[in-house]
């Protein structure tokens, strides 16, 4: 532990007088008219589905439509009465065959198309990365314009792990050329419910 | 890289050769640097935003004892051990103790520049630790024993037939196939098997948050949290300068990051870690490592300011045409050149020359870091100190002495007028750095002040 000691007195020598923090206040950051439209313009863009439901049934019909069946299909969601709950006592190891994950995001962002998720929603923090397609219901209702109001929401939450997914996992390392799928969900659907 | 001593001039004309490619490569980043371009101009706050980033910088600088010790604390109170390195060694010897514990001898690292900046995977390797890098780009350059030639892009050098070859070589995909899309789905199953065996996954940091112990890592492949959570042990590295004061001030830097980095509205992924997983044990490590010494240089403090989104490497036309490698630092780019000299003023000092001042990198900086103003001054400190390069003091010093006095001036000037126009293979030679990639302009037929006096006077 000396490191600390003089790591922590060589910062205090050394920085520099008090300078205010600025007041975020004072920012006024974009709203949209239409939340929904501006979420899936742009969610559409980084290579997300978006797909307008009325009742969670069509979620099971929209799954079956277009994810072959007989699949390894898990779900968090126990409206879902056709598909597998997932066990939470699994070890993550054992979700490499997910098929398909469909979860439930607490909110989503129209300005870059993104969902929050937390622990709570996730229960095994592998899950929504480890999964070869994911999907999550989405509250049109609970949409905001920006990544201010979104951290408005978040608050002080007292999550252990939550993250804001935007999009299938995806590289363009290989002569920026986009490939949707590098180590994680090759489709992402966000079901967005009325 | 040519030999350990080479420098920014002499790694360029390596880099040159080949001018298809460099066109090529100046091409590409530029796309990208258009892309940031049209990402900004979707937010009509956006100066605003990039001020207000600046300012919460200027105040974690400023109080970045407590933020550290509030960190500290919160982190600890979340469960994660904390560990404190005063430099690079110090930092790799306490991730070798942690894999000595687990005895683990493989493990699996997401990107973090500030590893490539202790030389963490060349350490582990005289330690028999067999690291794997998960990002693609990043696993393309350490199959091919390179080191990555840009912080976001780490194989942006690196043609798709090439990747192919590499992959047919060490993946065993078929010869001559060079599809991305197939090639990174082969590096997917090659990496699947890694994530799902490794005990033991290292992360960098993009923030952490003094008020709540947390900290968040941006990923657009999802090979940061195919690391971490599949591990029994999480370690996360990060310099000090990456803390932020609150969970809210993540809105800010989430819509300028991607942004700047590839034009993209956020990363596919922002985790955000706050207690270790079950079961599993989440370390992070502080580092120094020259950043309190910077944080002491008020001309130079700011640099430390840089969220690593390297939008000033892509608008750059120095880095644009000379290659990430030319920089022989492991961050490149104009951020680099005014980070690496405080490490090493003698064995950076042509870094901050790399450069023409153009001030483009300041223009997209996301916390204004006024990059071209640092450069200048490295210049002068470099200078100052003895190291700057050779010819360049001589050629100096010949011009004060040639500007400071008429009468060289005006010899100085016939004389060049007529070398130019009777003796161009004088001027014309590789012996002239200013003919290198350039011609040289036709000798005007009077000078100036020939002009002047005839026209005038």
């Amino acid at each position: 532990m000396k490191s600390r000691e003089t790591i922590l007195n060589a910062v205090k020598n050394n920085q520099p007088a008090l300078q205010q923090l600025p007041e975020l206040n004072a920012l006024i950051a974009i709203q949209y008219n239409d939340k929904f439209l501006q979420f899936s313009t742009v969610l559409k863009t980084i290579g997300g589905n978006v797909v307008e439901i009325k009742h969670t049934d069509e979620i099971i019909e929209y799954v079956k439509n277009n994810f072959s069946s007989n699949q390894n299909f898990v779900t968090t969601l126990p409206v879902l009465n056709n598909i597998k709950m997932l066990d939470e006592n699994l070890d993550a190891h054992f979700l490499e065959n997910i098929e398909l994950a469909i979860l439930t995001a607490l909110f989503g962002v129209a300005e870059n198309g993104a969902v929050w998720l937390t622990d709570k929603e996730i229960k095994i923090r592998a899950l929504p990365f480890i999964c070869q397609h994911l999907a999550v219901l989405l509250y049109k209702r609970d949409l905001v314009s920006n990544m201010q109001m979104a951290y408005d929401l978040i608050g002080e939450n007292n999550h252990e792990f939550g993250v804001f997914i935007a999009g299938p996992s995806k590289t363009a390392d290989i002569e920026q050329s986009l490939v949707l799928g590098a180590h994680g969900p090759k489709t992402m659907t966000v079901f967005v419910l009325e | 890289m040519s030999s350990a001593n080479a420098k920014h001039p002499e790694l360029s004309t390596i880099f040159n050769k080949d001018e298809a490619r460099v066109d090529w490569h100046d091409e590409t980043l530029w796309w990208i640097r258009q892309k940031r371009d049209k990402a900004a101009w979707t937010i009509p706050e956006w100066e605003e935003l990039r001020e207000t980033a600046s300012g919460i910088k200027n105040n974690v600088l400023s109080n970045l004892h407590e933020y550290l010790i509030e960190f500290e604390q919160k982190a600890i109170a979340n469960g994660i051990v904390v560990h404190w390195a005063a430099d690079a060694n110090e930092h790799n010897e306490i991730i070798h103790s942690i894999l000595q514990q687990h005895k683990v001898s493989q493990i699996v690292k997401s990107k973090s520049m500030l590893t490539e900046e202790c030389g963490l995977n060349e350490y582990l390797a005289q330690h028999s630790i067999d690291v794997v890098d998960t990002d693609l780009g990043e696993r393309i350059v350490q199959l091919a024993n390179e080191h990555p030639s840009h912080i976001v892009l780490p194989c942006i050098h690196w043609k798709k037939e090439e990747i192919g070859e590499l992959f047919h070589k060490h993946l065993n995909t078929p010869k001559g196939n060079a599809d991305p899309q197939f090639l990174t789905n082969a590096a997917r199953i090659h990496l699947r098997e890694k994530f799902l065996t490794r005990r033991i996954a290292i992360t960098g940091v993009n923030f952490a948050v003094a008020e709540t112990g947390e900290f968040v890592v941006c990923t657009n492949e999802g090979n940061a949290d195919m690391g971490a959570h599949l591990a029994d042990v999480h370690i996360a590295c990060m310099g000090i300068e990456k803390i932020i004061p609150q969970r809210k001030h993540l809105g800010v830097f989430l819509r300028l990051l991607a942004r700047s980095a590839t034009g993209q509205p956020i990363t596919t992924y922002s985790s955000h870690f706050k207690k270790p997983n079950i079961n599993q044990q989440l370390h992070i490590i502080l580092v120094d490592n020259g950043r309190t010494v910077q944080l002491g240089r008020e001309d130079f403090r700011n640099s430390l300011k840089c969220i690593r989104c390297a939008a000033c490497f892509n608008t750059c036309p120095v880095y644009r045409r000379s290659g990430g490698h030319s920089y022989h630092t492991a961050i490149a780019g104009p951020i680099g050149a005014i980070l690496a000299p405080n490490l090493d003023m003698k064995k950076y000092a042509d870094l901050p020359f790399a450069s023409t001042l153009c001030g483009s990198c300041s223009n997209v900086c996301p916390v204004k870091i006024d990059i071209h103003n640092q450069l200048y001054k490295w210049r002068q400190v470099i200078t100052e100190e003895g190291y700057s390069p050779k010819t360049k003091t001589i050629a100096m010093k010949a011009m004060a002495a040639t500007l400071s006095s008429p009468a060289i001036f005006n010899v100085a000037g016939k004389a060049g007028r007529w070398v130019m126009k009777y003796l161009p293979f004088f001027v014309n030679n590789r012996f002239n750095p200013w003919y290198k990639q350039r011609n040289m302009p036709a000798p005007p037929q009077q000078s100036f002040t020939q002009w002047y006096k005839k026209n005038r006077s």
